[in-house]
């Protein structure tokens, strides 16, 4: 973080963020409360109902949510910054990619998803030549598929390729 | 004397070379098992019972256990590497573990963590070799309320420990039981908290949120600081497993310490997870260096990973002389134990006597030969750091993938694995500690059930919990570690006022 | 592959002495089988799905593999829910326990067992009342005075999981005897065991297979079986009993029955050729020792039954659970 000066720095700021999270525990809070109500958070004869903890779990997080939005109003340095846009954009570089791959996975199979992965990381950030790239992106794929569904027999997802193929 | 006998003729039954090629095999898929987290002990055990089933029983269960061993080496591999944990015992060793390999001491950790884990592992046989049979009726003493006692005192010696916001700290882990709590509530048999979607039947696994949390969350941190491992410089040195074995020598009562934790936990059976947790919380009280534990302290390796093998280890006890199985994976030996015609239970020691020391015998020897295969691999473990990251990064995406549908077979799990992903990462950088969360998820829902078994066995009183000397030592134990902080301040302030 | 050609070629042998064998040629699997288990490793169910799968793979029964799958979540309503969405597959099979009907009744989930096709009836699982050895009741007669002594609710009966088949004998024990239990669920049937050992409950209604070690050792005592007639084993289980000694409970006064499923079906939608192909495998494993053993370990009671048969017996034993469970109180709330 060091390495980027101060003036060049622009980004979500900690304070905004921090708020922003505290609120999003808050709302978890209030609706495992909701839950919990729906199943009884009474004390029966028998000791405590399915919704008894699980209520006051939700309460205190509700209660410490608030407390944490007080503090990162009132304590977090204003100058602070969570992570400026170009770090976030090396975050969202593996993030959306991994959010396609996990996206498309139901429909293509775990295998033919995982491919293209390895690929796009390679190719585009670690601009490797095509055929290491794709000795690597299919070469993985291919011993993870002998090593779990011909070794283990654990069935991973498989889409219209593997069909194809009859795998 | 006769055990020694018997422990002699096992010895003799083990070092038969078809016996000893078993192990390593067992050994090599075990290590396999452990390193790829869609294949935890339990599940290679189940899936590697069929291949058994032609082999005299001995064999079998020398094969199996070997595995297990393996899958026990295997896990620590993953934990220091890439901080992802496959089994929910390793989750404390990636605490300082994968600071450590960030360092460039991967080596190091690597050896701290093997060495530890044979440590422990030995700790138990020979418990398990002097003492079975007593032992069996101490686990007897465990019912609810003495279960519930050793959870609490889990929680109390991990809690307060860190130097995060206290309330930021309750915010994890209640969020942790919130999200254990999801599911079947298995008291009263009621669903709670799915509105009504099908895919929260299941309640979150551990292991989905730890591959989110801990896997995923840290490849999105080292993207922010600029991709790269900052170990990957470092030279491989073959001679690190020497030089370390050299400094392990200074934390022999960490060692020790945390072998009695573990054999208790085994034994009782509450398990390695909460065996692994209590020592490393202890020992970062007790510990003069506690202060850099977190950072990449080696004893913050050596007291988790001691434990949780001890306790793997001793959970094997209850399972052969009672029936119960300790862990999951005990759980599938013992369906396999069914299948050879062998009932566990207390005449096992009595009428199976080859089968039961060959076993004991197969742990000495199993645990040695285990040591000496992954240490010989640490420099290789080691440089697969050295592989760049924008190769290595997609494929640990593909295998937590891997991991997290192989829980439930259910892609919904790998979206939520991206989803604690992104949630790690945030509440990371926020300064929320994780590790109280994790171990809400995993202890959540059992210690809530035990308190529950509790109150309906004494019918609503709470004095069940101080009701016989056992769990009312427990739960005293657990409110001292609970105030230590405190108690030590005042310790302190007394002894300073005499002086001043 | 030649090897597995040649058990292939055996098998159709062996079935073209079977009836059904003109429609089995038409079927055989194209990939691994599953067997989903809706509980955890280590129980009942799961135990009799892995020696299944142990005995095709040792004897070569089919010439795909056959994996076990434990889908426990959510009482089993995970492995019902997954096999009742795959609509069709033919390589796919749950084993049952009385949960096929429990969980939806007492969870709401959307489920019944007509979403699923059924295959065979594999055998009967029994329920044994047991009671610590060392205690002084030696009879039914002397367990319900007890409890009557004791007063109501003070008596603890363990056993497996809420309102499932453990619970729902309980409450049929307290209405045929007139007392009031305290139920106390845990995870598995070897810890309920266990905690009987251990003093920590009085009583448990485990299986002949989960207790039997500790019987063996001395360590529990069988009072009654809950089936309509005595064990039919009648091998020395300790040194002065065999599992045919143990008196039914209605001949002891106690009036009721209650036996567990532990049968195999399939997903909604498949054809009647691969349903028989799974009928013949199951048949053939039924034939091996292995199981035999298992069969004599357990004390099951020994019941086949397929088709319409089958069919029926579930849908009556569906009635059954259902007025068992309204009368406990034990019904979804919504």
């Amino acid at each position: 973080m060091n390495e980027v000066s101060q003036q060049a720095r622009r980004g979500p700021s900690q304070r905004n963020v921090e708020i922003g999270v505290a609120l999003v525990t808050g709302l978890l809070g209030a609706v495992t409360m909701i839950g919990s109500w729906q199943v009884g958070i009474g004390w029966g004869v028998e000791g405590p109902r399915a919704g008894f903890f699980p209520f006051y779990v939700g309460l205190i997080i509700a209660g410490c949510s608030l407390v944490n939005v007080v503090k990162a109003a009132s304590e977090t340095p204003v100058g602070d910054l969570f992570a400026d846009y170009g770090q976030l954009g090396s975050v969202m570089s593996v993030m959306i990619p991994t959010a396609i791959y996990v996206a498309v996975i139901p429909y293509t199979g775990i295998y033919a998803a995982s491919i293209v992965l390895i690929a796009v990381f390679m190719k585009w950030l670690g601009r490797y030549g095509i055929a290491l790239t794709l000795a690597i992106s299919i070469g993985v794929p291919v011993s993870i598929f002998l090593m779990f569904e011909k070794w283990f027999l654990v069935s991973l997802p498989k889409g219209p390729i593997e069909d194809l193929l009859g795998l | 004397m006769e055990d020694v006998v018997n422990l002699f003729h096992g010895f003799a039954v083990v070092l038969q070379p078809f016996n000893l090629a078993v192990m390593v095999l067992g050994i090599v898929l075990g290590v396999i098992i452990g390193v790829l987290p869609g294949l935890g002990g339990a599940n290679g055990i189940a899936i590697l019972l069929p291949l058994t089933f032609s082999m005299s029983p001995t064999s079998a269960i020398i094969m199996l256990s070997c595995i297990y061993w393996g899958a026990l080496f295997g896990g620590a591999i993953t934990s220091v590497l890439f901080n992802i944990p496959g089994e929910p015992w390793s989750v404390a060793t990636t605490f300082d573990g994968h600071p450590m390999a960030q360092q460039g001491r991967a080596g190091e950790a690597l050896t701290a963590a093997f060495t530890s884990s044979f440590v422990g592992a030995l700790f138990a046989v020979i418990v398990i070799t002097l003492v079975a049979p007593l032992v069996a009726l101490f686990a007897l003493k465990f019912g609810p309320a003495e279960k519930f006692s050793v959870f609490f005192l889990a929680f109390c010696s991990f809690i307060g420990m860190g130097k995060e916001p206290p309330f930021k700290t309750l915010v994890s882990m209640m969020i942790g039981f919130a999200l254990a709590a999801v599911g079947l509530d298995s008291v009263t048999g009621q669903l709670r908290l799915t509105f009504g979607f099908t895919d929260f039947l299941n309640g979150f696994d551990f292991l989905i949120a730890v591959i989110g949390l801990f896997g995923i969350g840290e490849i999105l941190l080292t993207m922010e600081e600029g991709l790269a491992f900052k170990g990957k410089a470092v030279a491989i040195n073959p001679r690190v497993v020497w030089q370390t074995w050299l400094e392990l020598p200074r934390y022999w009562m960490t060692s020790l310490r945390s072998c009695l934790i573990g054999c208790w936990m085994g034994i009782s059976p509450a398990g390695a997870t909460p065996a692994s947790f209590m020592s490393y919380g202890i020992a970062k009280r007790i510990s003069k260096r506690g202060f850099n534990f977190g950072k990449g302290e080696i004893e913050g390796v050596v007291a988790p990973e001691t434990a949780a093998h001890a306790a793997g280890t001793a959970a094997l006890l209850p399972m052969l002389s009672l029936g119960v199985p300790g862990s999951p994976t005990a759980a599938v030996l013992l369906g396999g134990l069914l299948i050879w015609g062998l009932q566990p239970g207390p005449l096992l020691f009595v009428e199976q006597k080859d089968f039961v020391w060959g076993l004991i015998a197969s742990m000495y020897i199993g645990n040695l030969v285990g040591l000496i295969i992954v240490l010989t691999m640490v420099p290789l473990f080691a440089a697969i750091l050295r592989i760049p990251f924008s190769v290595i990064a997609p494929v640990i995406l593909v295998i937590c993938a891997i991991g997290a549908y192989t829980v439930h077979n259910s892609t919904f799990d790998v979206v939520m694995m991206l989803v604690f992903g992104i949630v790690g990462y945030v509440m990371k950088k926020c300064d929320y500690p994780l590790a109280p969360m994790v171990l809400a998820i995993v202890l959540g829902d059992k210690a809530e059930e035990a308190f529950r078994q509790s109150l309906l066995a004494s019918q609503g009183h709470l004095a069940v919990f101080w009701s016989n000397g056992l769990v009312g030592s427990i739960m005293a134990l657990g409110l001292i570690s609970l105030f230590w902080p405190l108690i030590q301040g005042a310790w302190s302030r007394m002894r300073a006022r005499p002086a001043s | 592959m030649s090897h597995a050609l040649k058990a292939a070629l055996l098998g159709a042998a062996v079935l073209s002495v079977s009836p059904v064998s003109a429609a089995l040629a038409a079927w055989e699997p194209t990939r691994t089988v599953e067997i989903i288990v809706p509980a955890g490793p280590g129980g009942g169910a799961d135990q009799m799905a892995r020696v299944v799968q142990g005995i095709v793979t040792k004897h070569n029964l089919m010439k795909q593999a056959m994996v076990v799958i434990n889908k426990a979540g959510a009482a089993g309503g995970e492995g019902f829910l997954d096999v009742k969405g795959s609509n069709a597959n033919p390589h796919k099979l749950v084993i049952t326990l009385s949960n096929l009907f429990t969980t939806p009744l007492a969870t709401g989930i959307p489920f019944n067992w007509k979403d699923l096709t059924p295959v065979a009836m594999m055998a009967l699982d029994e329920f044994v009342l047991w009671v610590n050895a060392d205690k002084p009741y030696k009879s039914v007669k002397d367990y319900i005075t007890a409890i009557k002594a004791k007063g109501p609710g003070e008596f603890k009966m363990g056993g497996t999981g809420s309102k499932q088949e453990d619970q729902i004998i309980t409450v049929a024990i307290e209405k045929a005897a007139n007392v009031k239990l305290t139920y106390i669920p845990f995870r598995g049937g070897g810890e309920v065991a266990v905690q009987l050992v251990g003093g920590h409950v009085d009583s448990t209604v485990n299986n002949p297979i989960e207790a039997v070690a500790q019987w063996r050792a001395g360590k529990v005592r069988p009072l009654c079986v809950f089936d309509g007639k005595p064990l039919p084993y009648t091998d020395k289980v300790t040194a002065d009993m065999a599992w045919s000694d143990i008196p039914t409970c209605k001949s002891q006064g106690l009036d009721m029955e209650y036996v567990m499923l532990r049968g195999f079906f399939m997903p909604a939608g498949v054809t009647k050729d691969q349903v028989a192909f799974y009928v013949d495998l199951l048949q053939k494993v039924r034939e091996t020792p292995e199981w035999k053993d298992l069969m004599k370990t357990g004390a099951f009671n020994q019941t086949f039954m397929i088709g319409d048969e089958y069919a029926k017996w579930v849908a009556a034993e569906e009635a059954r659970h259902r007025d068992l469970m309204t009368a406990a109180g034990f019904l979804a709330g919504k």
